[in-house]
């Protein structure tokens, strides 16, 4: 198993979400990870574009959602940047609390955590946001 | 081809949607919103959604199934769920929703669970 980086610049629009996603499949078809893990990393890939693309853009198409990908031997790891004022996700409400259960959104970063091993954000000094994500073989 | 294929039947006064594809944020989930949207104003409340054929879901297409739940509840209508499969079981299980749900695995007793 050799290291391996790809990089990829997408438009902030919804259609977005499923290009990387076409994409990350590709990188992980190569990488030798299982089926299981590959359907976790694709739903926490979706969720952070989707993130980026709404929250952190706003869908301006003036600004780009860049994805990381890096598979080595030991693990996946993938990182999803966008031009947004950030947010701190300690305050994100527990979707499987009681009174948020029947709300209509909310789950996305919940599925990042659940289906990745390491998830943490970073705010860059440049400006944007970082979410990094690691699966370990 | 489009993402979320929706066809409706109709059992008695239950209305069966089989649905077919991804409900995924953009079109899925916007389909799955007006084909519920136009039964309730059609006065068609009780709602059966065939999932079996539905191969993937993310945070917005459960949102919408939530949705769809809460908005049918408030018109006096039932939606309940049909034929999950194992990856969207899984989902609602760790979301736990799958305690809110009425899910089946057979169409008769999903019929029969609305007299």
């Amino acid at each position: 198993m050799t290291a391996e980086t790809t990089e990829l610049s997408l438009p902030s629009r919804i259609d977005t979400v499923a290009k990387a996603a076409a994409a990350v499949a590709e990188f992980l078809s190569r990488s030798g990870i299982s089926d299981d893990a590959a359907f976790g990393i694709d739903m926490a890939v979706r969720e952070a574009v989707t993130n980026a693309v709404i929250h952190g853009n706003r869908q301006d198409e003036n600004k780009t959602v860049d994805v990381t990908l890096k598979s080595s031997p030991d693990a996946v790891e993938i990182s999803v940047h966008d031009q947004g004022p950030g947010f701190n996700p300690e305050d994100v409400p527990d979707p499987t609390a009681a009174e948020n259960i029947l709300k209509a959104s909310g789950r996305g970063i919940f599925f990042m955590r659940t289906f990745m091993d390491e998830v943490d954000w970073l705010i860059r000094p440049e400006g944007g946001t970082t979410v990094r994500m690691v699966k370990r073989r | 081809m489009a993402e979320l294929n929706i066809n409706e039947r109709q059992a008695g006064d239950v209305t069966v949607l089989d649905m077919s594809g991804k409900i995924t944020i953009g079109e899925g989930s916007v389909a799955l919103r007006t084909a519920v949207r136009r039964l309730l104003e059609e006065g068609k409340k009780r709602i059966l959604l065939n999932l079996a054929q539905v191969s993937y879901i993310d945070s917005s297409g459960i949102g919408e199934l939530v949705s769809s739940y809460t908005a049918i509840g408030k018109d006096g209508g039932q939606l309940k769920l049909l034929n999950l499969t194992q990856k969207l079981q899984d989902l609602l299980t760790i979301t736990k929703l799958l305690t809110v749900f009425d899910v089946y695995e057979n169409e008769a007793d999903a019929l029969n669970s609305f007299k």
